[in-house]
């Protein structure tokens, strides 16, 4: 195992990112992130682009990379924060907000689980000069919960609960993750789920389907639920 | 006489094991794992949640931040007294849960399903869920919690017994193959598989069979032990392993538990628990002593029982004496 560590390209990127330093992330690279990075999922989404909240002031300005998680996070009698570990959640769910936000947010970098589909990056992350960053195994939540360094504000929190809130992060060497999709929008999921494809076929032979299916059921095996 | 301040302290103790310490026979399985595992970018990740679980453990926080959907197995000894009765301890349940969100802190999960009302604490109408049991011939009660992600990696289809093993070899394959994509089930996991019983009841046996039985444990029916075996070798050779990247890496171990069911019907279901499977157990003696451990115990002999006397030596002996 440890002698066939591979020699991954590693990247620390300063959080906002500018565009130069997206152009040279390949798929499949390792990233760590320094500076300030927020949380907002579906409950910022449904605030921000369908009851028409404000952003918080000079959030652009602060931080370009959201990250879909909600952190193991509690408030103190003296009104500070105690993080714990924080965890990605799975992102496709939140595609039909990605395009406005990106657009309001002028977000750069969405980190998640589970990473787009194909289409999403091609009309949505590419359009908009953005890549996607996974997290490195999706439990990493005490590796992650190390990388965070404070708390700078936390938006929303009455309203939407802990773990809905906007989170803002003041994160040192946070990672690490992994380059799913890059600018041109070439997705690491989608190639290796190539290469397992081609194995399915054989793995079903000779196993005869049950008396009764099920509707809308598919026997191609290649498509994906998202 | 057990009292309630014991079990609402030896439950927040539990919630705190489950949430940072990964269960060793787990820790066990994936390091074996990691050493045949071939895919590069899938034994990077065994590498990573390893790391992951000794940072856990090092700085005492919770080693995945969602917080899944926590809850409690409880077996009561026929013979134990609670000075709070059934109801007390179901309370002392609901608010270690409470208190070891804040205190850890574990994320708030749990929220109305149409409101999003959240509480910020795990708790609400019917949450944590507490599931029971009962063993003869003991004084103690065994209290296990799970954290268990709530999302991804289980499914149930009614198969019929002329789709026999093919049939189930099947929906075993759709279910990891179908939530293995990207990794949305965080495998390799324990995968639980409920065979029979009534469509809850297989559900509630394949959920139990993933989170309460430990890695190289087997169903002691050997025929039942064997197909476990046979599936996990199948699981592991789909092709793919963690976060769905090309591997072999899918399946820790494979537990199967069944129940009696209708003649005309097989029900199935496939539970995939997780790479941060968070399961932790204590023993509450009557004389208040806390025995803590990672494996629940859950599945006894009596659970398993067939006939109905119970034990069923002492009827044998019984008749014949």
């Amino acid at each position: 195992m440890a002698d066939r560590k591979p020699a991954r390209k590693t990247v620390r990127l300063k959080v906002p990112v500018e565009a130069a330093d997206l152009a040279d992330l390949e798929i499949g690279s390792v990233v760590y992130l320094d500076g300030v990075i927020y949380t907002a999922r579906e409950g910022v989404y449904k605030k921000v682009l369908e009851e028409g909240a404000s952003l918080p002031d000079g959030l652009a300005q602060l931080s370009n990379a959201n990250f879909h998680c909600s952190p193991a996070a509690a408030i103190e009698a003296d009104g500070s924060y105690s993080v714990g570990g924080v965890t990605a959640t799975a992102s496709f769910r939140f595609s039909k907000w990605m395009s406005a936000w990106l657009e309001r947010s002028q977000a750069r970098i969405i980190i998640g689980k589970g990473g787009m589909s194909a289409q999403d990056y091609r009309d949505i992350l590419v359009p908009a000069g953005a890549i996607y960053l996974t997290t490195r195994g999706y439990g990493t939540g005490a590796l992650l919960g190390r990388g965070i360094k404070g708390v700078s504000a936390v938006h929303w929190l009455g309203e939407l609960g802990n773990a809905q809130a906007m989170w803002i992060f003041e994160v040192e060497n946070f990672g690490p993750f992994i380059v799913e999709s890059d600018l041109a929008g070439n997705s690491l999921f989608e190639q290796q789920s190539q290469m397992i494809n081609a194995n399915l076929e054989k793995l079903y032979a000779g196993l005869k389907k049950p008396a009764l299916s099920r509707y809308g059921e598919t026997d191609d095996r290649k498509d994906e639920l998202i | 006489m057990i009292e309630y301040q014991t079990i609402e302290d030896a439950a927040r103790k539990i919630m705190a094991n489950a949430a940072i310490d990964i269960p060793p026979d787990y820790r066990q399985g994936i390091e074996d794992m990691a050493k045949w595992e071939q895919g590069e970018l899938s034994c990077f990740v065994l590498q990573t949640m390893m790391d992951n679980w000794n940072a856990a453990s090092e700085d005492r926080r919770p080693m995945c931040a969602d917080t899944g959907l926590p809850r409690y197995y409880v077996k009561v000894g026929n013979d134990a007294r609670l000075d709070c009765g059934f109801t007390g301890l179901e309370r002392a349940l609901r608010s270690a849960t409470a208190l070891a969100t804040h205190d850890i802190p574990l994320r708030p999960n749990r929220v109305h399903p149409l409101w999003r009302t959240d509480h910020n604490n795990n708790v609400g109408i019917n949450a944590p869920e507490i599931d029971w049991s009962f063993e003869p011939e003991a004084d103690w009660i065994d209290i296990t919690t799970v954290h268990k992600g709530g999302l991804f990696g289980t499914d149930y289809r009614m198969l019929f017994p002329g789709d026999g093993i093919d049939g189930i070899k099947r929906f075993y394959l759709d279910t990891l193959v179908a939530f293995g994509k990207r990794g949305l089930a965080c495998q390799p996991a324990i995968i639980g598989i409920g065979l029979g019983g009534s469509k809850d009841t297989t559900m509630v046996l394949g959920k139990q069979a993933a989170c309460l039985r430990v890695v190289g444990d087997r169903n002691p029916d050997p025929k039942i032990a064997e197909l476990e075996l046979e599936l996990k070798k199948l699981g592991n050779s789909i092709g793919m392993g963690a976060m769905g990247f090309v591997g072999n890496a899918m399946v820790a171990d494979c537990h199967i538990e069944v129940g009696y069911t209708h003649t005309g019907g097989m029900p199935m279901s496939v539970h995939a628990f997780c790479l941060s499977s968070r399961r932790a157990t204590v023993r509450i003696h009557t004389d208040g002593k806390c025995e803590y451990r990672h494996d629940p115990q859950w599945f006894t002999p009596y659970m398993r029982r067939e006939t109905v006397e119970w034990p069923i030596e002492s009827q044998h002996e019984k008749r014949s004496g």
